[in-house]
């Protein structure tokens, strides 16, 4: 009658969480009296925050198996839209032969496709076409991993980042902005961009927290509501002349960034990559050092938990909410960051953020909030982005095919116990 | 109805939660199933209930071997259950929620409502339960929900009836008039299990006593048996039911507490000018049924109320108005009446949890990153000493029992340096051996010199550890007596009576 966890009634303990105390082997039961409290005001975690934190930080496994399962169904689908699988299968019962060929055809030159078009292109010549295709993997990555960090601390500290567009977008027109308004050299010019794309981020999130912390407004209402008012704020920015457009233009614009505004490529000009990855990497040991090595990680992980428990041992949950936000606003802006100065460097426009700033969710979800597991999702997740294109040119599979998978993938993820109940998991000694 | 359970063994992977374990109830009996928490009498009720399957062994009703594949066949077969959690749907009525699962309808599936409205009157008139059919249930006390439980098992004929930790939840006084009903279930024919942790209830309403200790039977015991035989067989070993304790030397007023008002949001009077004061070495019980102020009272100690007037100074400095950080570096140790909530990050490691109330500096953090060596040390230093038992410091806290959980939590509060100790309900869901441990740790507190607040609805743990008692009634101190007040007399100032001689 207290919070979710404890919601149904003598829920049987899992045998996984008995202790194993030789002296002491005992089933703990939850006692009677631990739940006879009175409802604190506000502040406890819902029933559904529960159901968030299983989503978002749940077993490992299930990570592995939900990409597994949305693999499966993802050929099924290549499978059903292949000309020549379907005309093999009109006449499966004369020649079933040409059927399976078919079959084998459509999925090894589907998923050939993708890995030439992900990691290792073997048809090309030249090795650096060769191994071209996992550069352009990692560039699609590293705004994926930041902004999935971004997404997946809040989720630690028990906070739904639903804002990456808006904050995202906001980045991405105050880093244009300093990029384009302000004439520096490179060593200055480009440090300050980012921070000032960063800073933008970490105040447009900041907004979700600080409401959070002042009046208990839900973030993920006011995330969703800063992602409109974010785009419309840089659409009319883009618009006027004295802003951010580009001078003598009519088109919602700005002018492209300056080179010495610009994220380096870090492999020579031959190559896609730019310092954006890099950025991303330092960003993974960053928030891994923050949430498993600092106080300030400690605290966001307490709160997230249990933040009744965190108020009563001194710790200033609103604060909390609001740093977190920031720290997650900026993260997020950093990807914002990496597609003006270093992907897209033609000009700010409202479609920087390219679905990355939701696509950051799925990373965060299936990196289970955790700072590598977000740098594993983020680069499967750049990987597919890479590798759909090639698949779609070379064998004419739709390129929704791979959003499809990705979506399957949440899909699966959000619904561990069909994955469990599925692979026949031992989990929860189910009453 | 006499239901028999042979040889029931139920497990979990490698663990035995239920060890070859028989028992026999007779019609109109009342069973006493008594064992620590984590002894295996809820895993038991499960099996009994269907919502187990028993590895072993079978469940005998009236001779006849039943199986049960879910609480429907169970239902069917007689035998209902009042769960320690109320199954019950806080915004449907009385009537709504007695239907609930065995709903009769009429044309078009239009729900039989009146049909189930005089269902609830008439088992109400039969045992004088006083239940509004329409009541909704959020709105009513919980030992009434409670009674909605017992009305909806036997609106289904139950004939076998299994109180789970029933008086957990109740104040004094409802656990009574449970026990009455229980009588007259008893009376009228039903066969009744009482599971229990709690001797003296035990003993008050039980006919027969069945022990049960990590999974199987220990012994079988009657009423007239005294409360160190059943905790001896309860624990396995004989225990010290009474806290030794030297005569308190009290020193200087060390908390004051003047004028001290808590309202809620909405503007409701929870502590209405309480003053008191607590001097160095002595422990202030403060007695009452729940719900009488107690928890705003420790919640406005610690600065976690928001509406605060009055005073509270420890050692003359002022704590109303400050943050929960700066009350606890002033020196405040709490331990929460709800460990769960409000004591323990549950999926944090123990060694996580020993340094909750204190991520903000010394000794556990040097320029904002956590010495991961020093507080291990620490951890496994402060395991031994408190007698906490689990694998090791990286177990997390919702993988102990309710004692060792508690022992954590006192851990981590005495480890500090302490100026006042408030301690809230600190035994309650413990086993017996660490409420032992418990309070031998709330003497030792106050013989090194610390003023200690004690809240506890359980008289006798408020008579063995106090030094003096404060009543507290409707938010108002009734009245501040010494230790060795009557028994009756502390009843009937938790009523809100004051009696001869008393001042407040």
């Amino acid at each position: 009658m207290r919070r979710g966890k404890k919601g149904v009634p003598e829920q049987p303990e899992t045998p996984e969480s008995t202790p194993e105390t030789p002296e002491a082997p005992e089933v703990p039961e939850p006692t009677a009296a631990d739940d006879v409290v009175p409802e604190k005001e506000e502040g406890s975690p819902s029933q559904w925050q529960g159901v968030l934190r299983e989503i978002a930080m749940g077993h490992a496994l299930v990570s592995v198996l939900s990409v597994f399962l949305a693999v499966v169904v993802g050929s099924l689908m290549i499978l059903l839209t292949d000309e020549d699988v379907r005309t093999a299968a009109s006449y499966i019962g004369a020649r079933p032969g040409d059927f399976f060929t078919a079959v084998q055809e459509a999925i090894s030159g589907a998923y050939g496709a993708l890995f030439r078009g992900a990691i290792y292109n073997s048809d090309a010549e030249l090795f650096e076409t060769k191994i071209r295709p996992i550069t352009e993997t990692l560039k699609y990555s590293g705004p994926l991993i930041l902004a999935g960090l971004g997404v997946g601390l809040a989720f630690r500290a028990g906070l739904f980042n639903i804002g990456g567009r808006g904050q995202m977008l906001l980045a991405g027109a105050a880093a244009g902005w300093v990029a384009v308004s302000v004439d520096l050299p490179i060593a200055l010019h480009l440090p300050l961009a980012v921070l000032a794309g960063a800073l933008a981020g970490a105040l447009w999130a900041g907004i979700a927290g600080v409401l959070k912390a002042k009046s208990g407004a839900h973030e993920v209402i006011v995330t969703i509501m800063l992602n409109y008012v974010g785009y419309y704020l840089v659409f009319y920015a883009l618009s006027q002349q004295s802003w951010l457009q580009a001078p003598g233009s009519g088109n919602p614009k700005s002018e492209a960034m300056p080179e010495s505004a610009i994220l380096p490529k870090l492999l020579g000009d031959k190559f896609n990559l730019h310092l954006g990855f890099v950025m991303a990497l330092v960003a993974v040991v960053f928030v891994w050092w923050l949430l498993n090595k600092s106080a300030m990680g400690f605290r966001f992980r307490a709160v997230g938990e249990n933040p009744d428990a965190a108020r009563a041992s001194g710790i200033n949950v609103g604060r909390t909410y609001t740093t977190v936000m920031l720290i997650a606003g900026a993260l997020v802006g950093l990807a914002g960051v990496n597609q003006v100065l270093g992907t897209a460097t033609s000009g700010v426009t409202v479609d920087l953020d390219a679905g990355i700033g939701f696509d950051a969710i799925t990373v965060a979800l299936l990196g289970r909030s955790r700072p590598l597991g977000i740098l594993a999702a983020g680069i499967l997740f750049g990987a597919l982005k890479a590798g759909g294109f090639a698949m779609s040119a070379s064998e004419g599979i739709p390129i929704e095919i791979v959003l499809v998978v990705q979506s399957l993938i949440v899909l699966f993820i959000a619904a561990p116990p069909l994955v469990r109940a599925l692979f026949r998991l031992p989990k929860e000694a189910t009453a | 109805m006499t239901l028999e359970l042979r040889g029931i063994t139920k497990r979990f992977g490698p663990l035995v939660a239920n060890d070859r374990i028989s028992l026999t109830v007779e019609e109109g009996e009342i069973h006493a199933l008594l064992g620590e928490n984590g002894a295996g009498k809820s895993t038991l009720m499960n099996v009994l209930y269907g919502l187990y399957q028993a590895d072993e062994g079978e469940i005998v009703l009236d001779g006849v071997p039943m199986t049960f594949a879910g609480p429907g066949d169970a239902m069917a077969a007689g035998i209902g259950m009042v769960h320690q959690h109320f199954m019950l749907i806080p915004v449907f009525t009385v009537a709504e929620n007695v239907m609930l699962g065995n709903e009769s309808t009429g044309f078009a599936g239009k729900l039989d409502i009146d049909a189930a409205r005089e269902r609830v009157r008439e088992i109400s008139a039969r045992f004088g339960f006083d239940v509004d059919p329409d009541a909704l249930i959020e709105t009513l006390p919980v030992g009434v929900q409670q009674r909605v439980e017992i009305i909806k098992a036997l609106s289904r004929d139950a004939r076998v009836l299994v109180f789970d930790e029933p008086t957990a939840v109740l104040t004094p006084q409802e656990t009574d008039e449970l026990m009455a009903i229980m009588r007259q279930l008893k009376e009228s024919g039903t066969s009744i299990v009482f599971i229990s942790h709690k001797l003296r209830e035990v003993r008050a309403i039980a006919d027969r006593i069945t022990v049960i200790r990590r999974g199987a039977v220990v012994g079988e015991s009657s009423p007239t048996a005294t409360n160190a035989e059943l905790a001896a067989l309860m624990v396995g070993r004989p225990v010290e039911l009474t806290v030794h304790k030297d005569p308190a030397k009290p020193g200087a007023d060390a908390l004051v507490v003047r004028d001290l008002q808590v309202t809620d949001a909405t503007g409701h009077v929870h502590l209405d000018s309480i003053s008191f004061s607590i001097a160095t070495g002595e422990v202030l019980g403060v007695a009452g049924v729940q719900g009488n102020g107690q928890t705003e009272l420790t919640e406005a100690l610690l600065g976690l109320q928001a509406h605060v007037k009055g005073s509270i100074e420890l050692d003359g400095h002022q704590l109303v108005g400050r943050s929960v950080r700066k009350v606890l570096d002033a020196g405040v140790g709490f331990i929460p009446e709800d460990r769960q909530a409000d004591g323990l990050v549950e999926d944090f490691t123990l060694a996580e949890n020993l340094m909750l109330n204190r991520s903000h500096g010394k000794p556990f953090v040097r320029f904002g990153t956590i010495r991961r060596k020093m507080l291990e040390t620490f951890a496994s230093e402060k395991l031994v000493e408190y007698d906490v038992r689990a694998r090791g410091i990286e177990s997390t806290a919702g993988q102990l029992s309710g004692g060792n959980q508690q022992k954590v939590v006192v851990a981590r509060e005495l480890s500090r340096d302490l100026r006042l100790l408030v301690a809230a309900q600190p035994t309650r869901g413990v086993d017996v051996g660490s409420i032992e441990f418990i309070h031998k740790q709330v003497v030792a507190t106050r013989d090194s010199g610390v003023p200690v607040l004690l809240v506890s609805t359980e008289l006798d743990e408020i008579a063995a550890l106090s030094d003096r008692i404060m009543v507290l009634y409707r938010g108002k101190v009734i009245g501040i007596v010494p230790a060795d007040t009557p028994r009756e007399t502390l009843g009937l100032m938790m009523a809100g009576e004051r009696p001869e001689g008393v001042v407040a």
